[in-house]
């Protein structure tokens, strides 16, 4: 198989998993499921940090420097803002009994 | 040395462990009881990944990634930590099209690597690549109007002209024959007008479509921020990125196919958007009809001598900042021996679960939270419905009315309840732009004013009995 085939059976499966997650997911807590699913999808961060940090970025090429360092920045802003914002919500959540 | 411990497999193990946790993370959101600590798993595997990579020995130099990950987390953290309950819907959409910038971003950044270091950059690398950037750029432009539309920078109605249909499938062809020639030829400048049609398409798609269409609009654009990860996920040949994207993907697509079901909506229907323009015209219908108003004071008293309360409320609601008034006037009734509970249709607001946040906000235990299905046979024994800033959700004439174009969509059944109260604040339509056939039915009056001034003179009468 080559990896691009391996990475179609990984990502159909993957999305067998979600649907069956997701599905389990109580309704009150559409909110905070939203703001963690955006947090997550941050996981480009990890494409960005390879970019930002890669052998053209530290050669100088400057475009790629641009590139790698807004993606990382727009990345973390998702990662921090989206766990920060959904532990608040949460804790709303937790306070009763 | 370096390789025994850091070869390809630790990376991909530490990876898997990742996945796993994000996929506990989202499990734990199945009750309150074990969300936070979900949140905790999906932090752990945020932090897994992200400490991983660095370790990564293509990562030559730290200077940019620290720069970009301590400007985010200042920039998120304060945003987060500031950020009011009821503007969620426009922070989930601004967030959204940070991923999308952030997907471009890379996806512009793995193609300049791999033409600086001469790599084998074939045709399935360049498709990824190409769909990894047109991906993003639409959730990219097409949250910045979310955005605007939920902030209302701009008009939240929609904006629908001639030949929209055309010129939006004329330019996604051109899109994909951009794409086309950008992954035959390798040629950047078809992938930048590729990647700019796209940013155009993203504007055009979101423009057409209304204020009550926001919740699926803003579902839509959560699947394709992940899609727009796995994308990348493709591009990178990175499982992780795969397996989460999909995740995520999967999450937006449920959740708005949960919405449209809850508005009786074709997704087509919504993504064409317009929705409300042609309703007008049914809005005038019913004219001469009387109804009834009464004040506070009166609600109070009724409200006061019940034993069975429902409120339901909807996004006047979080508009008039009316939640933690209505947290008192639940209290008050709650003290004197009144069952309150809530009513939440799966639409009201502007996003999935908008309502149950702003109510737990103002410390409203969950338990007397309740969704439409579980709720609506409650209706017919109930004393006393008071709707506080909800309108199409509770229109009997999605029922009743086969000219409406509310036809068919669920509403919460307030119309089977003793009495009615509606605080308004004017007689104007909801934002599907119909006109309510609650309001003229016998036991319904209305309490016209701002929904957070009523709900305090609501609770101030209601002491005073």
């Amino acid at each position: 198989m080559s990896p691009a085939m391996v990475g179609l059976y990984v990502f159909v499966l993957s999305c067998f998993v979600g649907y069956h997650v997701i599905w389990g997911v109580t309704p009150a807590l559409h909110t905070p499921l939203m703001a963690v699913t955006n947090a997550i999808s941050a996981i480009v961060v990890v494409g960005a940090i390879l970019v930002a940090g890669s052998e053209a970025a530290t050669g100088g090429n400057r475009m790629v420097e641009i590139l790698g360092f807004f993606a990382v920045f727009l990345a973390a802003i998702n990662i921090f803002g989206g766990f920060v914002v959904t532990d608040r919500i949460l804790a709303m959540f937790k306070k009763k009994k | 040395m370096q390789n025994l411990l850091f070869g390809s497999n630790f990376f991909a193990a530490m990876y898997l462990v990742a996945t796993v946790l994000f996929i506990f993370g989202l499990k734990g959101l199945s009750s309150p009881k074990t969300a936070l600590r979900g949140n905790a798993f999906s932090m752990m595997g945020m932090a897994i990944a992200v400490g991983v990579t660095l370790l990564n020995p293509e990562v030559r130099s730290y200077t940019w990634i620290v720069a970009g990950l301590a400007a985010g987390a200042v920039v998120g953290v304060t945003v987060a930590l500031k950020i009011q309950m009821t503007a969620m819907p426009q922070l989930v959409a601004a967030l959204h099209s940070f991923v999308g910038l952030s997907a471009v971003l890379v996806a512009a950044g793995t193609y300049y690597t791999h033409g600086a270091a001469g790599g084998e950059a074939d045709a399935v690398l360049m498709t990824e690549i190409a769909a990894g950037s047109f991906i993003g750029a639409l959730t990219f432009t097409g949250s910045l109007i979310a955005f605007a539309k939920l902030q209302e920078l701009m008009g939240s109605a929609p904006l629908v002209f001639r030949g929209q249909h055309w010129l939006n499938l004329a330019l996604g062809l051109a899109m994909l024959a951009f794409g086309g020639h950008f992954i035959a030829t390798h040629s950047m400048v078809s992938f930048w007008i590729m990647t700019g049609i796209a940013f155009l398409l993203g504007f055009l798609l979101v423009l057409p479509i209304g204020g009550a269409d926001m919740p699926v609009v803003v579902s839509m654009l959560n699947s394709y921020s992940g899609w727009a990860a796995a994308a990348t996920g493709f591009t990178l040949s990175n499982n992780l990125l795969i397996t989460t994207g999909a995740l995520v993907g999967s999450s937006g697509a449920i959740l708005s196919y949960i919405m449209c079901k809850a508005m009786n909506r074709s997704f087509i229907s919504v993504i064409l958007g317009g929705f409300g323009v042609e309703a007008s015209a049914a809005a005038a219908a019913g004219p001469g009809k009387a109804i009834k108003s009464a004040s506070a004071e009166d609600v109070a008293f009724m409200l006061g001598n019940s034993s069975k309360v429902i409120i339901v409320p909807g996004y006047g609601m979080a508009v008039a900042q009316a939640q933690h008034a209505i947290k008192e006037v639940f209290e008050i009734l709650h003290e004197k021996g009144v069952e309150c509970k809530f009513a939440i249709h799966p639409v009201a607001g502007r996003m999935p679960g908008h309502m149950n946040v702003l109510l737990a906000e103002s410390d409203i235990p969950y338990d007397v939270v309740f969704e439409m299905d579980e709720i609506n046979g409650d209706f017919s024994s109930t004393d006393v419905v008071l709707v506080i800033g909800a309108n199409d959700v509770v229109n009997p004439a999605a029922k009743t009315d086969k000219t409406s174009p509310l036809y068919g969509m669920p509403i919460l059944d307030c119309y089977k309840a003793k009495q009615i109260f509606v605080s308004k604040r004017s007689m104007k339509p909801g934002y599907a732009g119909v006109d309510n056939a609650l309001f003229y039915y016998d036991n319904c009056t209305l309490v016209f004013g701002d929904a957070k001034v009523t709900c305090e003179k609501l609770a101030g009468a209601l002491r005073e009995e």
